[in-house]
């Protein structure tokens, strides 16, 4: 036994000492804070989303957005400046809720850029919603998000209900598409969007498609197309994809339409598809000049690259916080903030509804005309 | 069905010039396989690195889509070499690294292949974030072109455009569809050749089916390791290159779906046997076609699986059998 | 060749020397003690220890599933033998089955559904293996990888699973409130009893991952005892005389192919338990959460750590479930040094981290025989 006893020695020892160092916390004065008090420093926003993995990309790219806007607030307010917290969940739902909480438990967090996938906001958000925790996403699209009742829940882009049948309505009115063909990536994104639009095209369609997300060869897809005629194709994912697609299409002679979403306006698809990309239409739920001109060039200027697909978002969103943190919110008052925020950003009106929902979304259209994104007006 | 009745040539066709860049991956796992008896599971990031040897390549000499008929053999010559030589060192330096330091050990096969998963992701990583690793040298801006969107597709600068050469069943064939149908079997032909004829490629086949043996008599055993992954690489560079001209871009991750349905062919053929890979990769992109024709493109790759698991019910050590020394490669 | 001895270390036979002296009753007590540490965990917030940039508890509920999985797949690759590239379908379908059950088609209560999810885990593993595993060796694992790819891509294109949407609402375990528990803060230095970060005892809630955690323990306890039944009995020695050589097991009477199957779905079993777990505890799962990396994840947890000991089998689980969790400070290259510690941890340790006595053994008779063969070619 006396090994024993030597063992149980420093626990004991240790016991004691923890009673000794005293405990804090557990009485009735509530944790500082309040807006009310004095000027709180090194706050900080967090960014949510992939940042290493397979998924990286869009995270990054959003990610780019919030360190522009946090450059923008930290020049005007140089002596109290906001730093970022990355939560680097690789799109993964799995570790989302532990990142979620370690976003909670740091008390400097004043809000939360993201998360960025439909698949992990459902993870994350009923942690912040449980502690009143503003989170917005800057590119989660599937419009049930918004049914759960989330009341820290925002989301600063539209969601695919209203692009959808945008969408739709232009492939019928516009390019006036007797034989269109729908193809989605059987993404929550890219198959909740192909799906409304293949609801609201009806019968017309003439064919339908699920490609793989990460998929390169897609020539029995091209087939497909080919064989039936279509004269107009629809399809719901990312640029990648998009991008390949399109140029395989082409390279098997097909002649019709392309249209695609928001996930898929960015340089990297035409820069990929390069030629192929000539006259792709885009939908998306935002404001032409769609990204502000001074934000591209500042974009362009520490990036070296073109503001990216939901950059912009990402930019917007993040304004939105550090325009709170400016005006001394703290976490407890930020989300009447941003529930009452209403002021121009780089992508649209930033203004949200009862739900969460980027008020009066329109839907724009876009064109690919000699390697450029230019508008061609509201879809109405 | 009648869809596919309809559309069969196109399938068929589409269907064996991504079957064919299987079949020239497969080949790199088949040829390690066959010696060593390990899965190189790294072989897909070899892929990967000759693919964007080829980009860079064509990006540096300036390839553009109006060149004339000499000029673009001129430029997929240069792919060729670039992507070659690049998968060829990567494949090598994979096997200094990863796997000779095991086999001075005498380690378990299984550690072998968590081995070269570390070093998959080592070396798609590194790809991956080439624009951060560029800027600890301060090369960034002075490469900017070859390390922008690291993490996004790089597209090959459009050097041929595919013209309908052909039509059957109002399908028309591509030059591009032809050259890599042809190319690939024509690879394939010329390293049956080198494996048959040649005296590495009998050390090969000795090591491959008696490792003892062959050291007694006389085979260096680590030289015909090393070539046997030179070989590899230098294949799957050539599949690479294929593989853009079909396909346009290429990205720091492509190299792992492209692997997996590699190495299945490979299995599928007949794992460690040559011609196996080559009858395995067609096989494989071929049933993808058909299947995706029959019972939807979402089910594409459930379809090369399911067929997978049968032809093994049937035929356990795939279509052709194994052994790279037996199947008189 | 060069026959790389590496030095024998001193200090662990003798502190292992040391225990296995103790008498009985002390054993017990430090066992106890040991099982205290593990609860009390995500409450010390030990400095280094604890993820700063995840929140611990939840990082723990992570690794506490890696290792319930990995003792299952060490059954199937450490003692049957059989590489499983594929595990984590069982691990879908054992979360699957848990959604549909308590949240898509049915709402039964968590607990009803977690036997269930075993039990069709295991069928499905037995409808796998009896076909497949006649094939041998290397065929197995392509032919398992391609069931998780199967599993993975019914998921993503049955509507009647909700496709990539995933099950959303999926029911907590069931739970009581009895008392809070205080934690450690060591902001200051040393450590001081927070009590306004505590945890209930034991609540299964939203917003605190710790109770999880405690459940995952008890469930690894569980397992384990399993584990360390079976290993001992008829059963176990069955499996490694089918592994070592299944021509002459056959021979000797044993019906190897039944030994296998036993092994795989007893594997799948564990696979869909975890499974369930995960899904008790995330609320929603999703194709997503199943892609083929993990199955890699999963044998690198049990091959790194060395396949066939179950101890070395946790600590591979750890390995791998907590480093990349623990390393958030290399931020986008943390993928990249794992990618290099495993390479490392492979050559260093070739056998495992903790390899299995057997093993070990033969690794001696192997070097004893290098050394009589020295002086031929490298064979």
């Amino acid at each position: 036994m006396r090994s024993t006893l030597k063992l149980a020695v420093p626990f004991a020892v240790a016991a004691l000492a923890l009673g000794a160092c005293g405990t804090k916390g557990g009485d009735t004065t509530p944790a500082a804070g309040g807006s009310g008090g004095a000027k709180v420093c090194d706050q900080k926003i967090g960014m949510f989303g992939a940042l290493t993995g397979p998924n990286a990309n869009l995270g990054i790219y959003i990610q780019n957005g919030v360190n522009l806007a946090l450059d923008d607030y930290n020049a005007k307010h140089a002596d109290c400046k906001v730093a970022l917290a990355n939560y680097d969940s690789q799109g993964d739902p799995t570790q989302a809720p532990a990142l979620a909480k370690s976003a909670i438990d740091d008390k400097k967090v004043v809000g939360i850029v993201g998360p960025a996938f439909s698949g992990e906001s459902k993870a994350a958000y009923p942690l912040f919603n449980e502690a009143s925790m503003v989170a917005i996403t800057p590119s989660a699209t599937n419009p049930a998000l918004a049914d759960n009742g989330w009341k820290v829940f925002f989301r600063a882009l539209g969601n695919d209900a209203t692009q959808g049948p945008a969408a739709a309505k232009y492939i019928k009115d516009t390019v006036k598409s007797t034989k269109p063909f729908v193809i989605d990536d059987a993404s929550e994104y890219g198959k909740g969007l192909a799906d409304i639009v293949r609801k609201d095209l009806g019968t017309s369609v003439v064919g339908n498609d699920t490609v793989q997300v990460k998929q390169t060869d897609f020539s029995a897809t091209v087939t497909k197309v080919t064989a039936s005629g279509a004269d107009a194709v629809f399809y719901g994912g990312y640029s990648p994809e998009a991008a390949l697609l399109i140029k395989q299409l082409r390279d098997a002679g097909f002649k019709g339409t392309f249209v695609v979403a928001d996930g898929v306006k960015d340089q990297s698809y035409i820069d990929n598809a390069k030629a192929a990309a000539e006259g792709t239409i885009i939908t998306c739920p935002c404001v032409p000049p769609d990204v502000a001109p001074e934000f591209q060039k500042a974009y362009k200027a520490k990036f070296k690259e073109d503001p990216n697909t939901y950059s912009g978002e990402g930019y917007d969103a993040a304004t939105i916080l550090l325009d709170g943190i400016g005006e001394g919110k703290d976490r407890a008052s930020m989300l009447d903030y941003v529930k009452n925020f209403d002021k121009k950003g780089v992508t649209k009106q930033l203004k949200f509804d009862a739900k969460g929902e980027s008020a009066d979304v329109k839907v724009f259209a876009y064109k690919v005309e000699d390697g450029k994104i230019v508008s061609v007006g509201e879809i109405k | 069905m009648q869809f596919l009745i309809d559309n069969f040539a196109a399938l068929t066709v589409t269907g064996l010039a991504i079957g064919a860049v299987y079949s020239l991956i497969a080949l790199g796992y088949t040829f390690v396989y066959g010696v060593l008896r390990l899965i190189n599971f790294a072989h897909s990031e070899v892929f990967m690195y000759g693919s964007f040897a080829a980009v860079w390549v064509v990006m540096v000499i300036g390839g553009h889509p109006g060149g004339s008929i000499g000029q673009v053999i001129f430029w997929v010559a240069l792919m060729f070499v670039a992507a070659m030589a690049m998968s060829g060192l990567v494949a090598v330096l994979i096997e200094r690294v990863a796997y000779r330091p095991l086999r001075k050990r005498n380690a378990p096969p299984l550690i072998a292949l968590i081995s070269a998963i570390g070093a998959s992701f080592v070396l798609s990583e590194t790809m991956g974030l080439r624009e951060k690793i560029a800027g600890w040298f301060g090369l960034d801006d002075t490469l900017r072109p070859y390390v922008n969107n690291s993490r996004n597709n790089v597209p090959l600068p459009s050097i041929i455009k595919p013209q309908g050469v052909f039509s059957i069943q109002g399908y028309e064939v591509t030059n591009v569809d032809i050259f890599v149908i042809v190319g690939a079997i024509a690879m394939m032909i010329m390293l049956d050749q080198f494996v048959s004829r040649s005296r590495l490629g009998r050390g090969i086949r000795a090591v491959a089916m008696d490792p003892e043996a062959a050291a007694l008599m006389g085979v260096n055993r680590d030289r015909v390791i090393r070539v046997t992954f030179l070989v590899g690489g230098v294949m799957a560079g050539a599949a690479a290159v294929f593989y853009l001209l079909k396909i346009g871009s290429t990205r720091y991750d492509v190299g792992f779906i492209l692997g997996v349905k590699a190495f299945t062919a490979a299995v599928l053929g007949g794992i460690g046997n040559l011609r196996g890979a080559l009858l395995g990769g067609i096989v494989l992109g071929l049933a993808e076609n058909y299947g995706s024709a029959l019972v939807g493109t979402e089910w594409k790759d459930v379809v090369a699986f399911v067929l997978l698991v049968v032809i093994l019910l049937f035929r356990p050590t795939g279509l052709l059998g194994e052994s790279l020394g037996k199947a008189r490669a | 060749m060069s026959t790389s001895t590496t030095p024998t270390r001193t200090s662990r036979p003798d502190f292992k020397g040391r225990v296995s002296g103790l008498p009985t009753s002390a054993k017990i007590v430090l066992w106890a003690l040991f099982a205290v540490f593990l609860f009390a965990l995500p409450l010390l917030n030990i400095p280094f220890i604890t993820t700063a940039d995840s929140d611990f508890g939840g990082v723990l509920f992570t690794v506490s599933t890696y290792v319930l999985v990995a003792l299952g797949l060490n059954i199937v690759v450490g003692y049957a033998g059989l590489l499983d590239l594929g595990y984590v379908g069982f691990y879908a379908i054992g979360a699957y089955v848990v959604g549909v059950l308590s949240s898509q088609h049915a709402s039964l209560p968590w607990l009803v559904a977690v036997p269930v999810a075993i039990g069709v885990a295991m069928i499905s593993g037995v409808i796998l293996g009896a076909p497949t595993l006649r094939v041998r060796g290397d065929y197995l694992a392509i032919v398992t990888l391609g069931f998780g790819e199967i599993v993975r891509l019914s998921l993503i294109n049955s509507q009647w699973l909700n496709g990539a949407q995933g099950i959303s609402n999926i029911p907590r375990p069931p739970g009581v409130t009895l008392f809070e528990l205080p934690s450690l803060d060591w902001s200051s230095g040393a450590p001081v009893v927070d009590l306004d970060n505590t945890t209930t005892f034991i609540k299964f809630g939203i917003g605190d991952f710790i109770p999880y955690y405690w459940l995952a323990l008890v469930v690894i306890g569980l397992v384990l005892l399993f584990d360390i039944l079976v290993k001992n009995s008829r059963v176990g020695r069955a499996w490694e005389a089918t592994r070592e050589d299944e021509d002459a097991a056959e021979l000797m009477g044993v019906p190897t192919f039944r030994f296998k199957l036993l092994a795989f779905s007893l594997g799948a079993a564990i696979g869909g338990l975890s499974g369930a777990l995960f899904a008790g505890k995330a609320g929603f799962i999703s194709p997503d959460n199943f892609i083929l990396l993990l199955s890699i994840l999963f044998l690198a947890a049990v091959v790194v750590g060395g396949a066939g000991n179950r101890w070395g089998v946790i600590v591979g689980a750890i390995v791998v479930g907590y480093f990349p969790e623990r390393f958030r400070e290399f931020a986008e290259f943390r993928v990249l040094v794992f990618g290099l510690a495993l390479m490392l941890l492979a050559i260093f340790r070739p056998q495992g981290i903790l390899p299995p006595r057997r093993a070990r053994r033969v690794r001696r008779a192997d070097e004893r025989e290098e050394h009589i063969e020295e002086g031929l070619p490298d064979a």
